[in-house]
């Protein structure tokens, strides 16, 4: 027999079980770069993760590692919480738009700020996905929501959230960048953020941050392809992809 | 021991420091903000962890997810920053973590002011967020129990693995008194449930969410046998002076200890009065407190509020004996004549 040599898996961070997201949700896809990324480091045994409240909920049901709950918005304090008395684990959030943009923007500017040696893994889809689809913070200009039935009114409604732009401004900051995971090559770029992230955190470098741009087909109405489109002629010019701070520390680990 | 004076504030944050408090988070407000002061210079001094957050929201979440990591934590505030850790409050109930959170009460409602009060105690008892849970609740009276109970809040939060109040007015903290500082050897129960990596086991989850009716359902009766538990266990009070005593007063923390030199008086004139001072206000000191049917004549209760701990003296009475009542609000603190003033008229109306 040949040695084989195996090239793809399930991560071992990652449970095998089915999980609740739609068909052609990018949340899943988002969670596998994760897991991948904490096998490669050899990270799950010290790992403690943070789900939110938003449609990844039961986070802690796929990941195959420590989890607590936070409350709605809440993720960095409790994530503060943990990795304050307990600095020699790797300790992330995950959270949404809504979670992090909206209830929780006081918890996550000051986490940034403090330079909380922390990861923060934030997926915008652009509104409330577990609600039913209501209008986020980063619900672009127009666009029609259960809750902005003829699409936000920006003179009503305010200005969608840049949120890597916001935090890139935190002194405390250290590593802040926008991917997005809608086609391979933006997927491998994802995956080399979130690793430079947990980098990030390993050498003691403070605050990091990967905001994904992240699709919703379910509650924008449309097919998961049309979903993936969607994202790339709407969202990504008024999100720009890139690296909004990356300090020269963590330049150097590259 | 050494007697030392001390503040209210500083006594109850040296005692969590004795008890093995691994982690502070708080945030300013008076009447409790030398707690905090006192926290940010000792605890790094020991090397544990002192934070203050950018909000009292923030500060219960931390104390959350320090909780959830297996440590002791703490956090203080007064009236207006505890009605903000009421979720929070909920979310520890929920998933069973122990820690201890103070409260030194202030004058409300809204902004109120930074005077002594009691106003607090149904939110304190009767869960204060949302959901059907009840954390521990002590109510000190002097300095030196502000220094017992809150080394006891650590020991029966690890115990139950429930949060655990310390509820003191405003008097409390700020009053200076000689304490003794016991020396403690905290012993933490073993926390195999807490997160710290998942090396050599299985995953822990700390989580407070069900899904369904039934498995959620299956939590509450867990937490409610819990609290079944905690309510005959650890009811906790102090008496003075209740021998012959018709009129019975009902007081805690600081009203309890006016109410005592009230009774004092009211001794001195032949008036056969005495104390039932509860001091665990949750489990509340039912089963002692309803002993005295036989004996008391008329219950006072005594309170800094518009009447709280009022409803659960009347829920123990049931109606067998005739329960008075006497508040002071808006943060001020009755004189021992005027508990005087009532015990008298009590003696007139009851025993004569
Ligand atoms: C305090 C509080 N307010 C509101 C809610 C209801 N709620 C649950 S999830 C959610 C929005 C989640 O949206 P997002 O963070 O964008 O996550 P997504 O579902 O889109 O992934 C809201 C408002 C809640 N659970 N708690
Ligand atoms: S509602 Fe939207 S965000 Fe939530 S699982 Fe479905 S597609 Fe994903
Ligand atoms: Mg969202």
């Amino acid at each position: 027999m040949p040695e084989g040599k195996i090239v793809f898996k399930q991560p071992e961070a990652l449970e095998d079980v089915p999980t609740h997201y739609c068909p052609g949700c990018t949340h899943g896809i988002i969670h596998r770069l994760i897991a991948e990324v904490i096998d490669e480091l050899d990270l799950r045994e010290k790992t403690i993760g943070i789900a939110p409240v938003g449609c990844s909920v039961l986070a802690y049901h796929y990941f195959n590692f420590d989890m607590a709950e936070a409350a709605h918005g809440r993720a960095p304090a409790v994530a503060t919480g943990i990795k304050r008395v307990r600095p020699e684990n790797v300790v992330f959030a995950y959270q949404g738009d809504g979670d992090l943009a909206a209830i929780g923007t006081a918890e996550i500017i000051h986490a940034a700020n403090r330079a909380e040696n922390i990861t923060v893994v934030f997926v915008n889809n652009a509104v409330f996905g577990m609600t039913g689809g209501q209008m986020a913070p980063t619900t672009l200009p127009g666009q029609v929501t259960t809750s902005t039935p003829t699409g936000r009114d920006v003179k009503l409604a305010g200005y969608p959230m840049k949120v890597a732009e916001l935090i890139a401004q935190t002194t405390g900051a250290a590593y802040v960048v926008r991917r997005t995971v809608t086609r391979p090559k933006y997927i491998r770029s994802c995956r080399k953020a979130i690793k430079t992230a947990f980098e990030t955190q390993l050498a003691g470098l403070g605050f990091s941050i990967v905001e994904v741009l992240s699709t919703c087909p379910t509650n924008w109405g449309m097919s998961p392809l049309e979903a993936l489109k969607w994202l790339e002629d709407n969202m990504i010019p008024y999100y720009p992809l890139g690296d909004y701070k990356v300090i020269d520390e963590v330049e150097a680990l590259a | 021991m050494a007697r030392v004076l001390m503040k209210g504030n500083e006594a109850i944050a040296e005692a969590a420091i004795r008890a093995g408090c691994d982690a502070y988070f708080g945030y300013p407000i008076t009447p409790q903000t030398e707690l905090l002061e006192y926290m940010s210079k000792r605890m790094p001094e020991l090397g544990r962890v002192f934070l203050q957050g950018e909000s009292e929201v923030a500060c219960i979440n931390m104390v959350l997810g320090a909780a959830a990591a297996g440590r002791r934590v703490m956090t203080s505030s007064s009236s207006p920053g505890v009605s903000l850790k009421q979720e929070g409050i909920s979310y520890l109930a929920g998933t069973e973590l122990p820690a201890v959170i103070v409260n030194i009460m202030r004058g409300g409602p809204g902004l109120g002011n930074v005077q002594p009060s009691q106003s607090d105690y149904f939110q304190a008892t009767k869960g204060g967020g949302h959901g059907d849970y009840f954390p521990i609740v002590l109510a000190p009276s002097t300095v030196q129990e502000a220094i017992d109970f809150t080394i006891l809040a650590f020991e029966l939060a690890d115990k139950y693995r429930n949060p655990t109040m310390i509820l003191g007015d405003g008097s409390i903290g700020q009053i200076m008194e000689p304490v003794e500082l016991p020396e403690v050897e905290p012993k933490p129960p073993p926390k195999p449930w807490a997160l710290t990596g998942c090396q050599g086991r299985e995953k822990n989850i700390v989580r407070s969410m069900y899904l369904l009716a039934g498995p959620l359902e299956a939590r509450n009766i867990i937490l409610q046998k819990k609290y079944r538990e905690i309510e005959a266990n650890e009811q906790r009070h102090t008496e003075y002076m209740l021998e012959g005593a018709g009129v019975v007063i009902v007081a805690y923390g600081t009203a309890g200890r006016v109410a005592q030199t009230g009774i004092k008086k009211a001794r001195d004139e032949g008036i056969l009065a005495g104390l039932f001072r509860p001091i665990s206000l949750y489990p509340y000191p039912k089963d002692a407190l309803s002993s005295l049917t036989d004996q008391a004549k008329v219950f006072l209760v005594l309170e800094m509020s518009a009447g709280q701990m009022l409803e659960d003296v009347e829920l123990v009475v049931k109606g067998r004996v005739p329960v008075d009542f006497q508040g002071w609000l808006g943060g001020r603190v009755p004189s021992p004549t005027e508990v005087l003033e009532k015990i008298r008229e009590m003696a007139d109306k009851y025993t004569s």
